[in-house]
């Protein structure tokens, strides 16, 4: 029997989503030997040219996790998908962008220059740039200008949401998959609610919810039961889908937002906007600007994870 | 005519790299380059962020080790607002870590590098792999790996949120206590865990005795590469993977330096390379940078070869005996090979599941006290955390205005202290294993092995 081909690959990515694979543990063990493993850089010995002489649809789904943020994730991105029959976005960086997003509030060769001349530590004197120059052996793939989700680069069948996604919805995935039993094609593969509906603290939640000031996490102590709105402490829940298992919330910390929008959202962070602005509890315009003002960094705070999805547009493009 | 071979990618790393071989027109090796082709730039983009977010927000630069991240960011914000956290807070981040060292050394002995010293290089390339591994290893003893390996990430997620993304870090404490029965889980997995690393180690240590492809492997001129040793330690000069001193030991086994972790930026230099988004670390004498193209001078390493090199012992007592095994086949100290990197970190395993237990055991643990509120900035602040990361020491800087908002932070990770000298084995590797131009994929696995030993993590190099 021909064991359909399965292929898994990272672009700017840290290698989380991977482990979500690895964690699946026994169940993996299960997976392989349903399907081959045909591309897996991380774990299994292949190269490219593995990839580039198969007949395209000859994989029945890649799985591809990272940002899009360098010319190679591009070229990789579209091979997988002319080879691949499915492709699911895997994480938080090919859904939404993930915190590679956040390289979008700086030029790429701002980052350059930070990391490899002004470094408190770096000796430099002639200046080199990796990537940069004449140095024509062994070529650096060079950075777009600005961070990319994959579906801005190819036509993405499925996401799998979450930073790192939870291994149960992968296993889902995997499953319904080899099943076929997947959901129409644009699903993002895990509940189409809330995370408030699945807190923990769900049931202290007040009736109406007001702040008068916004605190940050090392300036007060808060109860490990109330609702962190409701102490002024910034929780994402109400803009961020579920499915999670409230994975920071029972380590006693505020939503961060990895599981991105629900349906039909277009940009999470302005809906995070929104329901911030809902709850301060002020008429005067003045008062208000000072409470907002209190919020460190936002735009890391709102967008710590959507910012390459959304309609802001990065500084460094010019319209 | 100069010939180009290519290796890419290279597989069972973290990260993305490729190997670029040349060889001369008499068909030697002219050059062999290990090149790291991402760069994300966390650097930049963490400036501005609020400083109490950088523990979750650093952490990504790798999703393997990002429990070390957490840990070094937690301790960077410590000393930035300059407060101590309660004991209990102390002992939990430790256990977390420990625990969290455990799990992530087997990652690299059963996914990654171990198929190469547990099934050889010469099985077939779709065996090579854990799903080749399980099958030669057996369902129990694979069952056994897996469940030791939960045990150890199921502390992570019950005391930090996620096994995979811990959250619990903050300035002067952690954000939630040990619940009795979290403490009752913990002690129950870690003696799993001390049960599983001995067998582990024994596995390996049989192989050794048994397998003279193991034991040539190990002692391989192909593999040998001296140099300088750099880890933390702590008071008595023993290993320490949440605390100490940094502690540099010379190629002959004498002890070159040692300094306070805050002071790294005076012992170490980073050199770019146009061919590589990966900076090298190399040692420097104040005012002096050792560096030099044709002596090991300068050229030092870090990770569980260094640490068993640099450490004069081991707390625990059966990863000490593991210890003295290792140092008594080898002879002397400190031990140059660089395939024993694999057996250190099996010792490590042991010492990770021993101190894990040990943490448990301590009533103490279970206090409520768990949190100092940090005082405001009232002047633009730097401060630095370090930590023994899997894969070697960890430093993370940061500078911050009155406001708690990073104005820059300097981020010297485990891989990078290693990036020289993994350049310089890979190339050491393709010169010997290459005599004569003759290049087959036989020859491509054991240069890949040169790196692997290191269990290099390339996202965390260059993030």
């Amino acid at each position: 029997m021909i064991k359909p081909k399965i292929a898994l690959y990272w672009c700017a990515g840290c290698g989380g989503c991977e482990e979500s694979v690895i964690d699946l543990g026994e169940d993996l063990l299960k997976f392989a030997q349903s399907v081959e493993i045909i591309f897996w850089p991380a774990a299994m010995d292949a190269r490219h040219s593995d990839i580039e002489g198969l007949p395209d649809g000859a994989i029945l789904a890649s799985f591809i996790n990272g940002a899009i943020q360098q010319e190679d994730h591009v070229s990789m991105a579209r091979l997988l998908r002319k080879k691949s029959r499915y492709v699911f976005a895997n994480g938080a960086c090919a859904h939404i962008g993930g915190v590679i997003g956040l390289a979008n509030l700086h030029r790429p060769e701002d980052a350059l220059q930070r990391a490899f001349i002004d470094a408190e530590t770096v000796l430099n004197p002639s200046g080199t740039i990796p990537g940069s120059g004449l140095f024509s052996a062994c070529p650096l793939p060079r950075h777009l200008n600005r961070v990319k989700t994959l579906n801005q680069i190819i036509d993405v069948d499925y996401y799998i949401p979450g930073c790192p996604p939870p291994s149960e919805l992968v296993k889902h995935a995997f499953y319904n998959l080899l099943e076929n039993s997947l959901p129409p094609k644009g699903s993002i593969l895990s509940e189409n609610r809330a995370l408030c509906h699945s807190c923990p603290r769900q049931a202290t939640l007040p009736q109406r919810l007001s702040v008068r000031r916004f605190k940050r996490i090392h300036e007060i102590p808060w109860d490990p039961i109330q609702c962190f709105l409701d102490q002024g402490i910034i929780c994402l829940g109400p803009a961020t889908r579920g499915g999670c298992l409230s994975r920071c919330i029972s380590a006693n910390m505020p939503c961060r937002g990895c599981m991105g929008p629900l349906d039909g959202v277009r940009d999470q962070g302005a809906t995070a906007v929104s329901f911030i602005a809902s709850l301060i509890d002020e008429a005067d315009p003045e008062k208000i600007a000072a409470i907002v003002s209190e919020i460190a960094d936002p735009a890391g705070l709102i967008y710590r994870y959507c910012l390459a999805a959304s309609l802001i547009k990065p500084q460094n493009i010019k319209s | 005519m100069a010939q180009r071979i290519l290796i890419d990618p290279i597989t069972r790393i973290e990260g993305h790299g490729k190997i670029e071989i040349t060889l001369d027109a008499h068909q030697k090796v002219s050059d062999a380059r290990f090149q790291v082709p991402e760069f994300r730039g966390f650097e930049k983009f963490c400036e501005g962020r609020a400083a109490e977010e950088m523990p979750t927000l650093t952490q990504k630069i790798c999703g393997v080790c990002p429990t070390a991240h957490h840990i070094a960011s937690t301790k960077a914000l410590d000393a930035l607002f300059r407060t101590d956290p309660p004991p209990a807070a102390k002992k939990l981040r430790e256990l977390v870590h420990h625990a969290f060292m455990f799990e992530d050394h087997l990652l690299h002995v059963f996914y990654l590098g171990g198929p190469d010293w547990l099934l050889g290089p010469d099985v077939p390339a779709s065996e090579r792999n854990i799903i080749g591994l399980a099958q030669r290893l057996g369902k129990s003893f694979t069952a056994s790996m897996m469940s030791a390996r939960n045990s150890a990430r199921e502390i992570i997620a019950r005391i930090a949120g996620s096994a995979l993304y811990p959250v619990f870090g903050l300035p002067g404490g952690v954000s939630k206590s040990l619940s009795p029965e979290d403490r009752i889980f913990a002690l129950s997995a870690s003696d799993d865990m001390v049960a599983f690393a001995g067998l582990t180690l024994e596995l390996f240590e049989i192989r050794l005795r048994k397998s003279a492809a193991l034991a040539e492997m190990m002692t391989s001129p192909v593999y040998f590469q001296p140099s300088y040793y750099l880890s933390m330690v702590d008071d008595a000069g023993r290993l320490s993977f949440y605390d100490g001193r940094i502690r540099i030991m010379d190629p002959a086994g004498a002890i070159h330096s040692t300094f306070e972790a805050g002071d790294f930026s005076r012992h170490l230099i980073e050199r770019v390379e146009p061919w590589t988004y990966m900076k090298t670390l190399w040692l420097q004498a104040p005012g002096q940078c050792l560096f030099s193209e044709d002596a090991p001078c300068g050229l030092y390493r870090v990770g569980p070869l260094a640490r068993l090199n640099v450490a004069e012992s081991i707390s625990t007592p059966l990863a000490q005996a593991g210890y003295e095994r290792m140092v008594h086949y080898f002879g002397k100290k400190p031990v140059h090979h660089t395939m024993a990197y694999h057996w250190a970190r099996l010792i490590e395993v042991l010492y990770a599941a021993e101190r894990t237990a040990e943490l448990a055991n301590n009533p103490m643990i279970l206090d409520s006290e768990i949190r100092r509120l940090p005082a405001p900035l009232t002047a633009a602040r730097s401060g630095t955390g370090a930590c023994e990361a899997p894969r070697g020491t960890l430093f993370h800087a940061y500078q911050a205005d009155t406001r708690a908002i990073i104005s820059k932070l300097n981020l010297v990770v485990a891989t990078q202290h290693n990036a020289a000298a993994i350049c310089r084995s890979v190339f050491q590797a393709a010169s010997q294993l290459i005599p004569d131009g003759r290049v087959s994929e036989r020859t491509t696995r054991r240069i890949e092995m040169a790196y692997r030993a290191y269990d290099p993590c390339l996202a965390c190099a260059t993030h």
